[in-house]
């Protein structure tokens, strides 16, 4: 699974992504500033009126996805249980889960390129100063095809530690991870310059990108 | 320009990977996740403004929907829980311990990563983190700063382990200290 956006065709898919977005900035504010338990428990309910409004199917994966939230609200209210602020906890608690359900339900219904739309147009200025407009498309791409590459590398280190050490693989292995990094990055740079450099790659050159995204996307 | 975008975004790419390779162990037998060891890392390998840029990718990529973060977490769902100020904090740490690196030319690379690491990726950290805490938890910046103490050994661990990774790289290959250079 490459992004945590989950598809579908909903009212919330459809509606524009930088509106969701300043709707989100602004509720979070608003969330946080609520001080009573019942206002708290009414936020809660309205988020999860918003996951049922997608569909059965869709609120169960946000369960699923909001799991580990459980957890910290156990701490939260063990912790608020031993000072004998339990009212205070439940306020808390009940903020957090209806602002981070809020902020995940609007991950799970914007796709990842409409998401880098809004970056692309937040980027505008810097554009305008000089940059090259594939920099940061470029730049996504890249650490989206390392990290599985640095995740398999490290593995095999530390497989290679375990066939020839009784002990547990330690931080040692993170020298020759970094090491193999650094030497990566010099390599993927020279590439990149003897075929034109960032200024130069156009079309062609975009639509191969294209291609091999959607190779890693099949992949993971 | 290249090369610096290259470095940065593959250095992003190993803090990901630090964050989801299966845990090693950093002290013995305590398993702590190395996704804020990279965040060090980037300041004291690549530098102030090249380590944030990199922290920054990686969090713009997390914000986006990628499930990049420590246990593939991901999502703007994080930037609204008690850990966001850490977040928050994560490229300005980096740019921290690298502007250490660059203004302390003291010969021992150990030591000044490691306090570096200390003052960034700690110090620094915290209060941003700590800050966070307070907002969404609605304490006082005292009772966050007292539930944060628990994880300060592992980070000093932490601090400890950048300085000497931070050194071999500095034998091993010179050329790609940026935050000397």
């Amino acid at each position: 699974m490459l992004s945590l956006s989950v598809s579908g065709q909903s009212w919330l898919h459809k509606s524009p992504t930088p509106l969701k977005l300043i709707v989100l900035c602004v509720a979070t504010f608003m969330l946080f500033s609520l001080q009573n338990w019942l206002d708290a428990l009414l936020a809660l309910v309205v988020v999860c009126g918003l996951y049922l409004s997608i569909g059965w199917s869709f609120a169960k994966i946000g369960i699923e996805r909001l799991k580990p939230l459980i957890w910290m609200i156990l701490v939260i209210m063990l912790y608020h249980l031993l000072t004998s602020r339990i009212e205070e906890g439940v306020v808390i608690s009940l903020r957090l889960c209806a602002a981070i359900g809020l902020a995940t339900l609007i991950t799970m219904t914007t796709r990842l390129d409409a998401m880098m739309k809004v970056v692309d147009w937040l980027a505008e200025p810097v554009y305008k100063l000089g940059l090259p407009r594939r920099t940061l498309g470029l730049a996504s791409a890249l650490v989206i095809r390392f990290t599985p590459v640095f995740i398999e590398r490290g593995t095999k280190l530390s497989d290679a530690w375990k066939m020839r050490s009784t002990k547990r693989p330690n931080h040692r292995l993170l020298v020759p991870l970094s090491l193999a990094v650094l030497d990566d990055a010099d390599r993927v740079a020279e590439a990149l310059k003897a075929r034109g450099g960032l200024s130069s790659i156009k079309a062609g050159a975009e639509s191969s990108k294209s291609a091999q995204t959607k190779d890693q996307r099949t992949k993971l | 320009m290249e090369r610096n975008l290259v470095f940065i975004a593959l250095f992003a790419a190993l803090i990901a990977a630090l964050g989801l390779i299966p845990k090693i162990d950093l002290a013995s037998g305590v398993p702590i996740t190395a996704q804020s060891l990279g965040i060090m890392l980037a300041g004291t390998v690549l530098g102030a403004k090249r380590g944030a840029l990199a922290v920054l990718l990686f969090l713009a990529l997390v914000a986006l929907g990628l499930p990049l973060l420590a246990g593939g977490r991901g999502g703007l769902g994080l930037f609204a829980s008690p850990t966001a100020g850490f977040l928050v904090g994560f490229p300005v740490a980096a740019f921290v311990a690298g502007l250490i690196m660059k203004q302390w030319q003291h010969s021992n690379i150990a030591l000044v990563a490691t306090v570096a690491a200390v003052i960034g990726g700690i110090i620094v950290l915290y209060i941003f983190g700590i800050i966070g805490l307070s907002i969404t938890l609605d304490k006082s910046l005292m009772e966050s700063t007292l539930l944060m103490t628990p994880f300060l050994i592992g980070d000093a661990i932490k601090a400890v382990i950048t300085g000497l990774v931070t050194q071999a790289i500095a034998k091993a290959r010179p050329e790609f200290l940026f935050s000397r250079a």
